[in-house]
């Protein structure tokens, strides 16, 4: 018998079934060819014309499928999943100053959205003040630009923070930020223990693809594991780690190199912080995960489910964990930005809209969707009202959240998945080979893996093997959009006197006798004694800036720029 | 190309940008086709490119940015050159422009602008029709 109690007899008819009917197929296909001569995934996995019961007769459903909220968590990490609460709609916001910043946040909350979500301007990202001359041209372009604890003050005032959630996409100064976000909501009068939010902090994938970077791998690594540990500690309530797929792809990576570099970058932080002494059932359910929705829908669909059967394994069996939580991966998603055009950009919104519906059946636990500007500049508030719309079109309108996991079963994305698991798992182990992340990333594996396959996609394009609409097909003009958003040279200017005048309100000697204990603390060996955290909170409300956190960062530890390979 | 050297083409990122996906799959691109390529990486000041473009006596600079900061670096990089001597260095770019923006950068001496959905295939000829070697031709030993 199949694992899937269908009887041998019973297979053995469906076998001679599909060859008789792919025979039927292959004489019609004389008569009428099929459109093209390979078909495949847009990470070009190739796909098959039909899948049926043969295709996942050794699957066991109670070790493989399952029930959500139950190991493997192939369906899901909630019992309940949709029918009790949606995904936290969450919309990545960041624009000119603070004030400005704010004032998205509100009008997104006021329009329904349920969680925070901020884009920092690349000056920020890495860890240099608007003053700074490497920052010229960047104030507010990209995200919101905070250099100080007045700044972060501005950029949350009037919101709850111990009743709504933020995410923070912030790298190398993580802890920096972090430290701003909980001094700032200390002075406002909330418990530290019951915030509740995010901050990406994942810096192995900044060196593989997002490129703010800042520190060494192995220092950045130790910064990582003083977050995780002080998390574990003194924020209970936080995700120390968003283990980031979504730069990833979007650097031009397949599904399933997405999947098995982010999911190594998960088992390197894992293990750095059971070298700490920490145990991992204290830790990893505070470990989150973000992942890319691609256009190729039902090749999402399959790797957002691997994604969680594979992490859960990792943890039982690789790690040890012992509390379910530990093994759960709970995933972020945005929709792809690489995957919008310039060309008719009104055709994003339909592109979001499958992405988004991709990430819901996936089964994720929030959501960016990409506005239909966002491919020329971060969002219009027009443009981000569609968007956040469109999230809740599909949960209150379109019926797919009433049942869990409506795909499981089906035989294309139950084959798809274990397909997605098996080659993610066979990069996995070739990294292992490899000595781990640290030394895969110093040999470049991960960077030129994703840069050859960023290659054959672009090649594909333009051979017409793969269709983008608007640009290799049915060829379209960009046109002007009236509501493109605009940042004024002036916030930069403005942002410079304001960071100039914080500085020089401050005390300065409490500011000097912080920043030499963050000092001792970053020279001094990795342990909770030394944990940056807490040195970090004073510096920054003694009136450190982000700058010179990271300044000093970079004294101690050493800097990190782009090899430049290609 | 026969009797003389290869094109040689810079290909770099001004200001703190990340996004390198675009610069590196045109720099593989123009490898391919020929071209001597140098990439500089990320998180380029206007004045480390055009000290490697120098350096490296390139014949065209091809600039990436998607962060929206060239309104800043791609003046500078031209006023570099020109402070040095060096304008007849020919400087396109690529990546996300808005399009108010792109007189601007014409005015400034940009040659050309490459927009999202530019094909390889595009750049490598408008390469070839407007971009010749400089100097002699290099020994290929001595």
């Amino acid at each position: 018998m199949g694992k899937q109690n269908l009887s041998e007899s019973a297979l053995d008819r469906i076998e001679k079934e599909h060859a008789e009917w792919l025979e039927e197929y292959r004489k019609a296909q004389k008569k009428v060819p099929e459109r093209l001569s390979r078909f495949s995934t847009v990470s070009d996995l190739e796909v098959k014309q039909l899948y049926t019961p043969l295709d996942i007769r050794d699957k066991d459903f109670s070790e493989e499928i399952g029930f959500p909220g139950k190991y493997p968590y192939t369906r899901g990490v909630q019992s309940t999943m949709y029918r009790a609460r949606h995904w936290t709609m969450r919309m990545f916001a960041g624009l000119g100053n603070a004030d400005d910043t704010n004032q998205r946040f509100h009008y997104l909350i006021s329009h329904g959205e349920t969680g925070l979500s901020t884009a920092f301007d690349f000056p920020t990202l890495m860890g240099y003040d608007t003053c700074s001359p490497l920052a010229r041209g960047e104030c507010g372009k990209c995200g919101v630009a905070i250099d100080t604890l007045e700044d972060m003050g501005r950029l949350f005032a009037n919101i709850n923070l111990e009743e709504v959630t933020t995410s923070m996409t912030i790298n190398p100064p993580a802890s920096v930020m972090w430290a701003m976000y909980i001094a700032n909501a200390e002075k406002q009068g909330y418990s530290r223990k019951k915030l509740g939010g995010t901050i990406q902090n994942d810096c192995l994938k900044e060196f593989i693809a997002q490129k703010t970077l800042m520190l060494p791998p192995v220092p950045s690594l130790r910064l990582v594991t003083d977050t995780v540990e002080f998390g574990t500690r003194e924020v209970p309530r936080w995700n120390t780690i968003s283990i980031s797929g979504y730069h990833i792809r979007e650097a031009g990576a397949t599904a399933v190199q997405e999947l098995a570099f982010t999911i190594h970058d998960g088992i390197t932080y894992v293990e750095e912080a059971m070298k700490r002494g920490l145990k991992v059932d204290d830790f990893a359910c505070r470990l989150s995960f973000f992942w890319n929705s691609h256009i190729d829908f039902f090749e999402e669909i399959a790797k957002m489910r691997a994604s969680r059967r594979i992490w859960a394994r990792l943890m039982k069996e690789r790690f040890g964990a012992k509390d379910p939580r530990s093994m759960l991966m709970r995933f972020h998603t945005q929709t792809a930005g690489c995957s919008l055009t310039a060309q008719e950009p009104y055709n994003n919104v339909v592109r979001t809209t499958m992405e988004g519906l991709a990430a819901v059946l996936g089964g994720t636990q929030s959501l960016h969707t990409n506005s239909l500007d966002e491919v020329y500049m971060i969002p219009s508030e027009q443009a981000a009202l569609i968007a956040l719309r469109t999230q809740q079109i599909i949960a209150e309108e379109t019926g797919v959240t009433n049942v869990i996991d409506p795909l499981g079963g089906s035989y294309f994305i139950e084959a798809l998945t274990d397909k997605m698991e098996e080659e993610a798992m066979a990069y996995i182990r070739k990294i292992d080979e490899l000595g781990g992340m640290v030394a895969a990333i110093e040999r470049d594996y991960p960077q030129m893996e994703i840069a050859d396959a960023a290659f054959h996609f672009q090649r594909q394009i333009e051979a017409g093997e793969k269709t983008v609409i608007g640009v290799n097909k049915y060829v379209s003009e960009r046109p002007d959009l009236e509501f493109v958003l605009k940042i004024d040279d002036e916030i930069e200017r403005n942002q410079i006197e304001r960071t100039e005048r914080f500085k020089q309100n401050r005390d300065k000697a409490g500011f000097q006798k912080a920043m030499d204990a963050l000092r001792r603390r970053c020279e001094g060996a990795a342990c909770w004694e030394n944990n940056v955290m807490p040195a970090l909170v004073d510096a920054v409300r003694a009136g450190a800036t982000e700058q010179e956190c990271c300044d000093l960062y970079r004294e101690v530890f050493g800097t990190y720029t782009d090899p430049g390979t290609f | 190309m026969a009797n003389g050297r290869k094109i040689r083409i810079l290909v770099a990122k001004p200001g703190l940008d990340g996004h390198d996906r675009g610069a590196r799959v045109v720099a593989r691109a123009f490898r391919d086709a020929g071209f001597e390529v140098i990439y500089t990486g990320c998180h380029q000041t206007p004045e480390q490119i055009v000290s490697t473009a120098l350096q490296e006596d390139v014949d065209l600079i091809g600039l990436s940015i998607l962060s929206g900061a060239h309104r800043y670096s791609f003046p500078r990089i031209m006023e570099l050159l020109r402070e040095n001597n060096a304008a007849d260095i020919a400087v396109v770019g690529g990546g996300i422009f808005p399009l108010e923006d792109i007189p601007m950068l014409k005015e400034c001496g940009i040659k050309e602008i490459f927009e999202p959905g530019a094909k390889l295939g595009d750049i490598i000829e408008w390469v070839g029709k407007n971009i010749s070697a400089h100097g002699d031709a290099a020994p290929l030993s001595s």
